[in-house]
């Protein structure tokens, strides 16, 4: 629990309240964290040096084929690491998660056509055509007009918006399936928790995210350090909020305080065990590999 | 006006679009781990049976559409309208060809059937899984050829042909799966 809530406009967090209104103390409301993220990234400011985490984590109002409110997550933090170099380390530990399973289980197989690293623009462009230079969100929508898929935004929305639509609805489901796929350098609009660098073609978010087949099972982020610009993205997101009539959230101030008193550089990722026991296990839905979704919780 | 909001979208659910009444039939929650969702849907426009995909923005709210499903007794077909009664409250409702569709092959008078309202219009009707029919015509029966599995065509009182076993008699009552139009059984 958190006195602070995640402030990103497409994370709703659940707020805790007692059942019934005992002493004083306990009036504030508290926040079921949505990832352990800022949790750990006060004991990173602390010394804590490289550190891991598997938690049960909420996000309210996700559910459905890939998606519970309530799921496990590994997180973990590797100091001085780039996320190039952190991707390597995933690599490794999914390649042991596969051996451990043979041995383990010794008729178990496990295919997969290895792994593939994709920047967000050069995936876009394969599959789209779109250059970075040539997205809006009048050009996103005339090429899905053009192909007549049905599209419920208005126009009203932010380029990110229409980018998750083209992303989500067209880019992701041609992913070839059984393969690891490591999307990342994300538009620096979308880079949440991560940090901003200039690449050769403009700015980007040293963010990533790793795809198996079209199913997403982890976002990683070289970190932001800055705990000035990391306020005011979480000033920025509740302005969002305000303006989209969603709730209010307090934003973490403990978390921004050990931050501006200094986080090592640093490169974390969250990955979803319950995606990955469902990839791993060959289902295709999540609610397959839990034994209480919500539906029965 | 009643409203769904997506969260609560699930396979049944009627909603309102472009002016028709349609039903969901598959309902997928898309979501990035940071991103806006969206709810892919397929819908079943209830007047055309057209089914489309249609996506949401996750948190809209659509129009719920007024559909109901009623049980009815078939009462009788004057040529142009097919005439039901609620047997509750005896209230009666005629429905059209548009409504009646395929249906109409499978009404025998005095059976349950499933009416579905718009509005308190009829939309479509469902005749029950199993009919009871008479046959008025088909070739005369092989009696005791109960093994060779051939069949023959068999006109119905109520105008459908339904394939049937060989040793079958003009003037029996067979059971007939409506969902199929296939023959399952002799009456006795």
């Amino acid at each position: 629990m958190s006195r602070g809530a995640t402030t990103d406009p497409n994370i709703e967090s659940f707020r805790v309240l007692p059942a019934s209104p005992s002493g004083q103390a306990d009036t504030a409301s508290h926040f079921l964290h949505t990832s352990p993220e800022f949790a750990m990234k006060r004991l990173l400011c602390a010394g804590a040096g490289d550190i891991y985490q598997v938690c049960s984590v909420f996000r309210s109002g996700e559910a459905g084929v890939s998606h519970n409110p309530e799921f496990q997550m590994l997180e973990w933090y590797r100091l001085g690491m780039t996320t190039l170099q952190l991707m390597g380390d995933i690599e490794g530990l999914l390649a042991d998660c596969i051996s451990a399973l043979q041995v383990e289980f010794p008729e178990y197989s496990f295919d997969h056509t290895g792994f593939f690293r994709i920047r967000y623009y050069d995936l876009l462009h394969e599959l789209t055509g779109f250059s970075r230079n040539s997205l809006s969100t009048d050009a996103i929508r005339q090429f899905l007009q053009e192909r007549g898929i049905d599209c419920p935004l208005d126009g009203s929305e932010s380029l990110d918006t229409w980018l998750d639509f083209l992303m989500s609805l067209v880019v992701m489901p041609q992913l070839p399936s059984r393969r690891f796929t490591f999307v990342y350098d994300y538009p620096a609009t979308q880079a949440s928790l991560a940090n901003i660098y200039e690449s050769a073609d403009g700015p980007v978010a040293d963010r990533f995210e790793l795809f198996f087949g079209q199913t997403e099972l982890a976002n990683g982020f070289f970190e932001l350090t800055d705990g000035i610009e990391q306020e005011q993205r979480f000033i920025s997101d509740i302005n969002i909020r305000k303006r989209q009539n969603q709730a209010s959230v307090p934003y973490d101030r403990h978390l921004i305080e050990a931050l501006k008193s200094g986080l090592p550089e640093c490169s974390g990722v969250a990955i979803g065990v319950d995606r990955l026991h469902q990839v791993f296990s060959g289902r295709s839905s999540l609610v397959d590999v839990l034994n209480f979704p919500v539906g029965r919780a | 006006m009643a409203s769904y909001s997506t969260n609560e979208f699930k396979g049944g659910l009627k909603i309102m679009l472009d002016g028709d009444p349609h039903t969901i039939v598959e309902n997928e929650f898309v979501k990035p781990g940071k991103g806006q969702a969206f709810n892919r849907t397929r819908v079943r426009n209830l007047k055309t049976g057209r089914v489309v995909e249609k996506t949401f923005k996750s948190g809209d709210s659509v129009e719920a559409a007024d559909v109901v499903d009623t049980d009815m007794q078939y009462l009788y077909s004057d040529g142009e309208f097919w005439h039901f009664m609620d047997p509750s409250s005896y209230e009666q409702l005629a429905a059209g060809k548009a409504a009646v569709g395929e249906a109409d092959v499978w009404l025998k008078e005095q059976d349950m059937c499933e009416v579905t309202l718009w509005n308190g219009e009829p939309l479509s009707i469902t005749p029950p899984n199993f009919v009871e029919l008479k046959i008025t015509e088909t070739d005369p029966g092989l009696r005791g050829d109960t093994a060779t599995g051939g069949t023959k065509p068999a006109h119905m009182e109520t105008g459908a042909v339904v394939k049937v076993p060989l040793f079958i008699e003009e003037g029996e009552l067979i059971k007939i799966d409506t969902r199929t139009g296939e023959y399952v059984s002799r009456v006795k």
